[in-house]
């Protein structure tokens, strides 16, 4: 006894857990929108001129 | 140089920058749902980048790199808000509009409430939120990346989402449909309306 949810904690579990689930997919969508998103030249740019000043530093 | 290479490692040459780029998406990523804005992000993940290669040597070889990165970025981005305190993104100016027009009819409405709302919650709500629900990071992996317990961040999410529940005026056991069927825009399509 006292273990065993009654029906209705059990029924707001479940909405509880889908809420949750449908949160974690709208923030899912929100990061994989951005991170289909064509990185921008400016980082190929940036990575280039480190890798340029890296080695004429040596 | 026998250093082992993980096999998980994208690159096996010796050099971990040589990997740099292939977080360039995912550090924007972060960045851009971290800020809503998209120059900010940008300019933080320069930045990381700029950080990582100067500091590559604090990079431990066979760990996630990923992770570092973000750790990075996160400590980049507070130490911008800290400078910037009075600067808050316009939870409306949110890109969400121009950038986001994938989702068809209903669920584009449902969306944007969505963004509205998480563009209201406060930092480390939106942090930990993207850490754990959105980037596929382990609650471990995030514990590490922000500097506290692992407890801490499970109970941060869960008000985290609590919050994202009250914005969006849904309650739990109110409008929520018992069959979900991954259609979230029902329920967000509905009740987002009521947000404050």
């Amino acid at each position: 006894m006292g273990t065993r949810m009654t029906q209705d904690e059990q029924s707001g579990k479940r909405r509880k857990q889908g809420l949750n689930h449908q949160i974690d997919e709208n923030l899912k969508r929100v990061y994989e929108s951005a991170l289909e998103e064509d990185v921008p030249d400016r980082f190929k740019d940036l990575l280039n001129r480190l890798r340029q000043q890296q080695e004429g530093g040596q | 140089m026998t250093t082992e290479v993980p096999h998980d490692d994208p690159v096996a040459s010796g050099d971990p920058r040589d990997a740099l780029p292939t977080h360039l998406p995912a550090l924007r990523a972060f960045a851009i749902s971290l800020t809503g804005n998209v120059a900010l992000a940008d300019d933080m993940v320069q930045d990381t980048i700029v950080k990582a290669w100067t500091h590559i040597d604090s990079f431990k070889p066979g760990t996630n790199m990923r992770a570092w990165l973000f750790t990075i970025l996160r400590n980049t981005f507070y130490s911008h808000r800290r400078k910037h305190k009075r600067e808050q993104p316009d939870p409306e100016g949110i890109h969400a509009a121009s950038l986001y027009e994938k989702p068809a009819h209903d669920s584009k409405l449902a969306m944007t409430d969505f963004r509205a709302a998480f563009a209201q919650l406060s930092d480390e709500h939106r942090e930990v939120l993207l850490l754990v629900g959105a980037s596929g990071f382990s609650t471990q992996e995030a514990a590490e990346m922000i500097g506290i317990a692992e407890g801490t961040v499970k109970s941060r999410a869960s008000r985290a989402r609590a919050r994202l529940c009250a914005l969006l005026g849904m309650e739990v056991g109110e409008h929520m449909l018992d069959g979900i069927d991954g259609s979230t825009a029902a329920v967000m399509s509905k009740s987002g309306t009521q947000a404050a």
